[in-house]
């Protein structure tokens, strides 16, 4: 390997965030009045009926580290990364920014933690205010906190967006002067302006063609050099995540079904999943590929199959994956997967 | 001649200078702007290209779906020796959805909402053929069970709104080869599709054109996929077809350096952590494009001789380039 390279070797140990227990249920309807307050009084009324979006999930990331979130579509990466965000609270579990329990937090503690951590999202356009220029939109968010004050703003704006390969000369334009890889850049400056120590990327180069793809990958791999940046990588692009993270969660559900350092993964993925899905990815290569290993639909999160979620689908299930639910289990030091056989069935 | 000794002579489809302009109040956009391309019977021809470079409008034309203010100005498309550019309207009708279908990114292109899927499937074959109701029921059904839907005799009764995404889009794969037509055009088809349901749907096509001998092209911007699909593939830049040969040939040694970027651009296991090849600047508009090579303006090769415009050279491996990389140079 050529270029220099962090790994999760040498970051240091400490959890930038630690989610624990994370569970998050979408109701289908809110609940009335009469019933909020009966269930306050403690009422033995059913479960409410609700999407499972996230059920018992947890999850470190460490000081410099980039974790990589997969799973297919509707199975929870991006409401996770809300709630890691801080964008929306759990409704079960419990969430730690710098070892710090957040309900535990005083609103300023609250408030940094809020700032260090910044999110961005798939679509540019959507997430840009089409009304105000560059220079505002990126200028806006450090001069609130105090980051800079407003003789130093523009200096500082010419700086962030130099850094994120925008040319300042640009500041006075609008989002829609611009093509998408330079949308998505200013998305970064934004989010980077307010000096964040943790981004959350959702699906952040999906939208983007190919070789302006690779531009904003490059950014993403200098600017947590430069700035010794964390990252929470969502995508269900495994190539990507293969090429930027150095551990991988895999989602399938609302649950976490296996988590790896990169390099482990791909060679020994243990979970049948992990295992369909690497098979089934798109490669560059010269050779045909077999697709179509798996079988089967994604079942639907408002009525997920029994036990293990993956059960209708998988090639190996037996009766107790049909009944219950497998734990994640480490398998090694850096790996876990949830399945009742990943010791079998690793490769 | 009957159809069989046609094809014998002369491949599926034959397309030569294809030129579809729109000619719009900001000028005239050249969305395909001298397209050749051959398919074979069961052969997959994979049409790459980054959004905006005229994959869609090449799609479109083939089909005769081009409405104004656009035209095809120039150029020629032979399905199985028919010229179909001066075909009647009505003889394109008759040819769609018979001898040639097309499969869109989103499947409710093709299916009506409001209508069983019995109903848009019977319709169709009886559009074409005379055919009584309880056949072709039984051949919708096939037709369902081919493409791996679960209980098919079931499912005919149920609407489109009762499918998942990747259901709905195989319905629309199963109404296009009701006739095995001779050429599908599908145009990024799985591109909203997760990546299990998306193989599936790969593997379906793949069988099913062995099988049929129907030619297809596949549309996509996602060149991983065609590598893993296609046996031959285009690169499309700016409405030309810069550079054309078979997969592994291309995928190996690229010649033209756009298709040397683009393979770079890929992230891949073997560059894990390094930096991606940029191409740098952006894809250009139809309406300020350079007088000469189109990609001139983010090409590390260019020099004076790239203000003219190069032609699509001859062989096996064809590339739109005055000064193409050697076969030594790696992707
Ligand atoms: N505000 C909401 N109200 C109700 N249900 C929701 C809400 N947000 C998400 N969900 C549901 O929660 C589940 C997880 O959604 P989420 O957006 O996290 O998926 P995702 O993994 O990001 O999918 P994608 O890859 O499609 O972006 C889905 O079933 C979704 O329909
Ligand atoms: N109806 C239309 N009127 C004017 N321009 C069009 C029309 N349809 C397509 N174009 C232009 O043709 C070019 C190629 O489009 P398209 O074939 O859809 O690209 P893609 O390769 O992404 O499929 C684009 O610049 C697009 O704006
Ligand atoms: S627990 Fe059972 S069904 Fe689930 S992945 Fe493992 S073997 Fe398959
Ligand atoms: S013709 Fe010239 S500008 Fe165009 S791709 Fe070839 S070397 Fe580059
Ligand atoms: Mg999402
Ligand atoms: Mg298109």
């Amino acid at each position: 390997m050529t270029a220099p390279r962090k790994t999760a070797e040498n970051a240091t140990r400490v959890p930038v965030i630690s989610a624990h227990g994370i569970g998050m249920t979408f109701l289908k309807k809110q609940p009335g009045r009469i019933e909020t307050w009966l269930r306050a009084l403690g009422a033995p009324l059913a479960e409410p009926q609700g999407v499972r979006a996230l059920d018992d999930v947890s999850i470190e990331v460490m000081k410099g580290e980039v974790v990589g979130l997969v799973g297919e579509s509707g199975c929870g990466k991006s409401t996770l990364g809300r709630i890691i965000a801080g964008i929306m609270p759990p409704t079960a579990g419990s969430l730690r920014f710098m070892g710090k329990e957040q309900a535990e937090m005083s609103p300023l503690e609250r408030y940094r933690a809020k700032v260090a951590i910044q999110m961005i999202f798939q679509d540019p356009f959507a997430s840009l205010n089409p009304r105000k220029r560059v220079a505002e939109i990126i200028g806006e968010a450090p001069l609130v906190h105090g980051i800079v004050d407003k003789a130093g703003l523009s200096a500082y704006v010419d700086e962030i967006m130099l850094k994120c390969g925008i040319d300042p000369a640009y500041k006075q334009r609008f989002p829609h002067q611009f093509s998408g890889g330079q949308r998505q850049r200013i998305g970064i400056a934004r989010a980077l302006a307010v000096k964040p120590q943790f981004l959350v990327c959702d699906e952040s180069v999906a939208a983007l063609d190919v070789s302006i793809q690779a531009q904003v990958i490059n950014l993403f791999m200098d600017l947590r050099r430069d700035l010794d940046l964390t990252y929470l990588f969502i995508s269900h692009d495994l190539g990507v995540v293969e090429h930027i993270a150095d551990r991988v969660v895999i989602m399938y559900l609302g649950r976490v079904v296996e988590t790896a350092p990169t390099e482990e993964l791909f060679a020994n993925p243990r979970h049948p999943y992990t295992q369909a899905l690497l098979a089934n990815m798109p490669r560059i290569s010269t050779g045909k590929q077999a697709f179509g290993s798996i079988k089967g639909e994604i079942p639907s999160p408002l009525n997920p199959p029994t036990g293990c979620h993956f059960h209708p689908r998988c090639p190996f299930a037996t009766d107790r994956c049909r009944s219950e639910r497998p734990a994640l289990r480490a398998l090694g030091p850096h790996a876990s997967a949830a399945c009742h056989l990943a010791e079998e069935s690793a490769r | 001649m009957t159809r069989a000794a046609e094809t014998r002579a002369e491949p599926t489809l034959v397309v030569k200078g294809l030129k579809t302009h729109f000619f719009t109040e900001a000028g005239v956009v050249k969305s395909v702007d001298g397209v050749d391309l051959t398919v074979d019977r069961g052969e997959i021809l994979g049409l790459v290209g980054e959004s905006g470079s005229g994959k869609s409008v090449t799609g479109f034309s083939l089909l005769g779906l081009i409405d104004p203010p656009g035209r095809i100005v120039e150029g020629s498309i032979r399905l199985s020796g028919e010229e179909l550019t001066t075909a009647a309207p009505k003889r394109l009708r008759e040819l769609r959805g018979n001898r040639i279908a097309m499969i869109f990114q989103d499947p409710m292109m093709t299916l009506n909402p409001v209508l069983k899927i019995e109903t848009q499937m019977v319709e169709t074959l009886q559009a074409h053929i005379k055919i009584g109701h309880a056949e072709a029921r039984a051949r919708a059904r096939d037709a369902l069970g081919r493409v791996g839907i679960p209980s098919p005799e079931e499912r005919l009764d149920a609407y489109p709104h009762q499918f998942s995404g990747g259901m709905r889009q195989r319905v629309a794969i199963a109404i296009a080869l009701l006739h095995q037509p001779d050429l599908i055009v599908a145009d990024e088809p799985t591109t909203a599709l997760d990546v299990t349901i998306q193989a599936q749907i790969l593997a379906e096509v793949q069988t099913l054109c062995r099988e049929t001998g129907t030619a297809l092209i596949w549309i996509t911007h996602d060149l991983a996929i065609i590598s893993g699909l296609a046996d031959r593939v285009a690169v499309m830049y700016a409405g030309r077809i810069v550079e054309t040969g078979a997969i592994a040939d291309v995928v190996a040694h690229p010649r033209h350096p756009y298709t040397h970027g683009l393979i770079g651009s890929v992230p891949s296991r073997n560059r894990r952590g390094e930096r991606l090849t940029q191409i740098p600047g952006m894809t250009p508009s139809f309406l300020s494009l350079p007088p000469g090579c189109a990609f001139a303006p983010r090409c590390a090769r260019a020099d004076e001789a790239c203000g003219l415009l190069p032609e699509l050279s001859d062989g096996p491996h064809l590339v739109r380039c005055f000064h193409p990389m050697d076969r030594g140079e790696p992707a």
